[in-house]
């Protein structure tokens, strides 16, 4: 009996120490086993809050508020989060839309960002909305206000400069600079936003709080150990002129064209005008993909940044550029006179010029302030034939590294992006365009600034500002101050000098005054303003367009390069109008105007009349339309070639595959395959 | 008179005492991190549950003492008048009771409100010893087999009729003591059988099933074959017992599933099994929908094993429990307080606590076993049956090995009838152990 008991107290104590090892078995899996029991803690009781800084302002050279920030909602979703007994029409009411557009809406979230993550619901809900959104938000799990700053433009001017923010892309999102962004984060899309978005941005807070059952927020987690606050943007102070700017796209409103003023001592950009402008209060809030469509459908292509994208031939304001090499290589002598007859006739074809007079093109100043073609083109041909460099193929190589030097034929690095570099035509261009035959008669026409050659008028500008510092620039650039301190690293490559030739400085002077001529004697005499002694160039631009399959000649583009005073330039400007006729008709007064309210502040009476004149003017080319659609058209046939060639290649490779594998078979088993 | 009260406080086991203490101090512990929250005026407040948990634990101890001054035969005196007030107090709550969640298990007095089904646990115990115990019992006549299983559960039926099954099923652990004290083995296999062939019946297809019972009845048919041959009693056994198998699995089991037990109590042993509820046993409602099931104890069992689980090795720290903290797991300072173990001190905090409790029941089997008179002993055995059904079934429920049932993890859980009923049992005993040599009858 005893022994039998015993026996069943060993059970008893048994049973009990078997289901203690069981319950710790389990305890073990569950406990150090499982990773996602962590993951699904974290996610029901630890909500992350980021906290978006307000981005830097931008201020203009006087300090003025070119772009600041507003408070805004933004409503997002989780659509998993959703519950099945979410009043749908309470929220709808509340947001004032419908059902349908709730639906539609939801969806779209969802194909954008999937169930699990939270996306943009509406973006910016304006401030009734809002209101009435917080009121009931207790009912609406699943959806949650996300404060935001939104950019505010007080002109509307200087929209391609600045630039605008929008949502991050999941392409942009892929690449390095974007690593730290997330879904649904604004970053700057282009102009100074994109250009500074590292300082802009600032630094975002992430605040990690506890949340009960009832989705509320019970307190920090961890007592903030993990949380890290919000670093407001740095501001940027600009050299831009925000007066000027929106001056001058104010006369340029009915062109198409481009003005960029520089301050030669600095290389800080006083205006840049890509006209026609938008106003880029269009791009932000909630009508911003309806607008961006809209304008990138206009066909004067408001989105286009002209002033750095767009490259045209400079034409005559080209001269004083060849007038230089041409004076250093030493084919050219300042008292160097052509006897233009009203036509250069050396190399079999005429070669127009405007001027017939005798000794229009008695020396170097008169050639320049009478723009002689002749004269140019001459020079240019010195240029690439002169004895010391032994050929005309070394000639134009020797030109073009000149040309290099002065900024042209390359991006200047301004601080906006998506530059172009416009063409430089060097000898390897040549070679492949005449098959390695051609001459110094090939291309004259480079020397005029016609032909193969074309910049962007930033390009012209900084080159117009190398010309003024006789022989230095600094990188054309916006940004004068980072916060208040000119100093910042991103600023550190536009302080840089650049000694970009070693052409004596007698050499510049005598351009100098060739180019102060154009404005007292010669072609540019609309440029000229009392007590300053303004240096300018005169160009008008052939160019042909294709309409409906046939080359029309255009009418002229018309430019102007200028810089003022002589003695100690403070303004280059170059300024590009096409299709307009004269380069003193019509780009010439607005550079003089740039000049005179860049260095006297107001516009004397007497030149109001200009103000009229190019305000009331339209000069937009009635082909642009068709050569706009032209080109869409083509885009798009490039664009399927491109997928069609893509797949053809592709086929290609399936049937050289299958072909080879045919082979192989039959090889090592020595029958067909069926 | 008090030369010998002191010698009684000084005879009293250190050891189980010492884990008592532990164990209640873990438990207050617990009940304070759950509702800790940093913007909290102070510390003591007199709204949370922990400090109201220290007035039961006062009473408690208040309870021990006199316990401790009471004469050591006055227990197995008074086993059957209390055993019968307690039968009566939990005939009166059926009537008078409050209703809680849905049971009525709770009664009323003033503004004070206990349990009678935990409090009656020890009138039990204290009955079914004194039976057991009593010279005139044979505990090997189905008699007193049968009067024994009475007094374990006439109780357990008047708390089911309360609506209080978890703690109803507490009166089962009785017949660990029986089996101690001498109930067959065949009952523990049949228990065990009939456990197992529920479960088949709910996990398995009936046709299958169906051909599973035939094919075992045909294999034990043939390992029997001559008793079969040569008596015709083991015929009908065998035919009767495929029956019973047939019957209990494809009529009993569907027909208590969907006429006798309510909608939750199948949610919760198909939320343990992993189950979906199948369609046939889901409760209809009144206009004849089939209501979808509301799934509320599957939500318990993952919240809690989502805190427990989030402790790893060694825990979120203490007061930095994010899920129990911020109130995910339901009656996370009752019945599923070891979360706040769990989640706060990891898989070590767990073993310890779980090698806390297994110390304290083999304590209390020790102390059990070296009792002279057979009354201490059987005493010391219910009260270590008791506490090992709920430390099992409370601990197996958290963390998903049991359906859910509200019974208490014992000394941790926040509760006064709880804590005061455990408190009293082990007490009883410890007082029991003083005079160990003595024959208490």
């Amino acid at each position: 009996m005893s022994v039998a008991l015993n026996s069943r107290a060993l059970v008893v104590k048994l049973i009990i120490i078997g289901t203690a090892i069981v319950i710790l078995l389990r305890l073990l899996f569950l406990q150090l086993f499982e990773d996602k029991y962590k993951i699904m803690a974290d996610d029901i009781a630890i909500y992350k809050k980021v906290v978006y800084p307000p981005r830097g302002i931008i201020l203009d050279r006087k300090g003025k508020t070119m772009l600041f920030n507003r408070h805004a909602f933004d409503l997002m979703v989780t659509p998993s989060k959703l519950s099945k007994t979410l009043d749908t029409a309470e929220l709808c009411n509340a947001l004032g839309i419908d059902i349908a557009v709730y639906n539609k809406l939801l969806q779209r979230t969802i194909i954008k960002n999937g169930y699990r993550r939270p996306g943009i619901f509406i973006e910016q809900l304006s401030d009734e909305q809002t209101a009435r959104f917080k009121e009931n938000m207790y009912l609406f799990d699943g959806f949650e206000l996300l404060e935001r700053t939104i950019r505010e433009y007080p002109s509307p001017s200087a929209g391609l400069v600045l630039g605008y923010v929008g949502e991050v892309s999941p392409t942009m999102l892929k690449r390095e600079r974007y690593a730290s962004y997330s879904q649904g984060d604004y970053v700057g899309m282009s102009g100074l936003e994109n250009g500074y978005e590292e300082v802009l941005r600032g630094t975002r807070g992430v605040y990690y709080f506890e949340r009960d059952n009832h989705n509320r927020l019970t307190e920090s987690y961890k007592n903030g150990k993990l949380d890290t606050p919000a670093v407001a943007g740095k501001s940027l102070e600009l050299y831009l002129d925000a007066g000027i700017q929106e001056y001058v796209e104010r006369l340029m409103k009915n062109m198409v064209g481009s003005a960029v003023a520089i301050d030669p001592q600095t290389g800080g950009i006083i205006c840049m005008v890509s006209a026609p402008s938008y106003d880029p209060n269009l791009l932000r809030g909630r009508a911003r993909s309806y607008n961006y469509a809209a304008l990138t459908r206009d066909y004067k292509k408001p989105l286009f940044n002209r002033a750095t994208q767009a490259a045209y031939p400079p034409g005559s304001t080209f001269k004083p550029i060849t007038a230089l090499i041409g004076l250093d290589v030493g084919v050219l002598k300042p008292s160097y006179g052509y006897p233009c007859g009203g036509g250069y006739y050396a190399c079999g074809k005429r070669v127009g010029c405007t001027h017939s007079g005798g000794g229009h093109a008695a020396n170097l100043r008169l050639a320049l302030a009478n723009s002689c073609n002749s004269y140019f083109v001459h020079v240019m041909r010195l240029i690439e034939d002169a004895k010391r460099y032994g050929g005309v193929k070394k000639g134009l190589q020797a030109w073009h590294d000149y040309c290099w030097n002065f900024g042209l034929g390359h991006p200047t690095g301004v601080d906006i992006p998506y530059e172009k570099g416009g063409i430089l035509p060097d000898t390897n261009f040549y070679n492949k365009l005449y098959h390695g035959s051609w001459n110094s008669c090939t291309n004259l026409f480079v020397g005029m600034g016609q032909g193969e050659i074309s910049l962007t008028p930033l390009q012209m500008a900084n080159a117009i500002c190398i010309l003024a510092n006789h022989g230095y620039y600094y990188t054309p650039h916006f940004v004068k101050s980072i916060g208040g301190n000119p100093k910042d690293s991103l600023l550190a490559k536009y302080l840089i000098r650049h000694d970009v030739t070693h052409i004596p400085d007698s050499f510049f002077s005598i351009v100098a005054l060739g180019m102060q001529d154009v404005v007292t004697q010669g072609t540019g005499k609309v440029a000229q303003l009392p007590g300053i002694n303004i240096c300018a160039k005169t160009g008008t631009v052939e160019n042909k367009a294709a309409i409906d399959g046939v080359a029309v000649k255009m009418q002229n583009h018309s430019a102007f390069v200028a810089f003022a005073p002589r003695e100690n330039p403070k303004i280059a400007v170059a300024v590009m109008v096409e299709n307009a006729g004269y380069g003193a008709t019509w780009a010439g007064p607005i550079a003089s105007l740039i000049i005179e309210k860049y260095l006297n502040d107001t516009i004397a009476t007497n030149r109001l009349h200009l103000e009229t004149k190019l305000s009331n003017a339209n000069l937009i080319n009635p082909y642009l339309p068709k050569i706009e659609a032209a080109q869409r058209y083509r885009d798009s046939i490039r664009y399927e070639m491109r997928i069609a060639n893509k797949k053809l290649e592709e086929r290609e490779r399936f049937i050289e595959d299958s072909l080879m594998i045919r082979h192989y078979f039959e090889k090592i088993y020595g029958k067909k395959l069926p | 008179m008090s030369k010998e009260n002191a010698s009684v406080v000084g005879r009293i086991d250190g050891l189980s005492i010492f884990l008592y203490f532990l164990l209640v101090g873990i438990g207050l512990l617990s009940v304070f991190s759950v509702e800790y929250r940093s913007t909290d005026p102070s510390i003591f407040m007199m709204s949370k549950s922990f400090m109201k948990q220290t007035i039961f634990l006062g009473v408690a101890l208040f309870f021990g003492l006199v316990i401790f001054f009471t004469d050591n035969k006055f227990f197995s005196s008074f086993a059957y008048p209390f055993y019968g007030f307690g039968i009566l107090l939990l005939i009166a709550t059926i009537f008078l009771g409050k209703d809680v969640k849905g049971s009525h298990s709770w009664l009323e007095v003033g503004s004070f409100a206990f349990q009678p089904g935990e409090i009656s646990k020890i009138f039990t115990a204290l009955a079914l010893s004194k039976f057991l115990s009593s010279p005139d019992t044979n505990f090997k006549t189905l008699r007193h087999r049968l009067i024994g299983s009475a007094i374990a559960l006439v109780p357990c039926f008047i708390i089911i009729l309360q609506d209080e099954t978890g703690l109803a099923l507490v009166y089962f652990s009785f017949f660990l003591v029986m089996y101690r004290e001498g109930l067959p083995n065949i009952v523990l296999i049949i228990a065990l059988s009939l456990i197992a062939l529920t479960l088949a019946s709910l996990l398995i297809d009936r046709t299958i099933l169906f051909f599973i019972i035939l094919a075992l009845t045909l294999l034990a048919a043939y390992l029997i074959r001559f008793e079969l041959k040569r008596d015709i009693v083991a015929r009908i056994f065998l035919v009767g017992i495929f029956f019973i198998c047939i019957l209990y699995s494809h009529v009993a089991v569907p027909l208590v599933f969907k006429h006798v037990m309510k909608g939750y109590q199948v949610d919760r042993i198909y939320s343990m099994l992993g189950r979906d509820v199948p369609e046939s046993f889901r409760s209809k409602s009144e206009d004849g929908v089939v209501k979808k099931s509301s799934n509320t104890s599957d939500y318990n069992v993952t919240q809690s094993k989502i805190a427990i689980g989030s402790g790893g090795l060694l825990g979120k720290g203490f007061l930095h429990g994010t899920s129990t903290k911020n109130d995910f797991v339901p009656e996370q300072n009752t019945d599923f307080i070891f979360c706040a173990v769990g989640e706060q001190f990891g898989f070590v905090g767990s073993v310890i606590l779980v090698g806390l409790y297994v110390a304290l029941m083999m304590r209390i089997l020790f102390l059990a076993e070296r009792q002279r008179s057979p009354f201490s002993r059987i005493y010391g055995y219910c009260v270590a049956s008791i506490l090992f059904f709920h430390f099992a079934i409370n601990l197996s429920m958290t963390i998903g090995l049991a359906p859910v049932i509200g019974i208490t993890l014992p000394l941790l859980s926040y509760g006064g009838s709880s804590l005061l009923s455990f408190s009293v049992l082990i007490f009883i005993l410890l007082r029991l152990d003083v005079d160990k040599q003595a024959m208490i009858r």
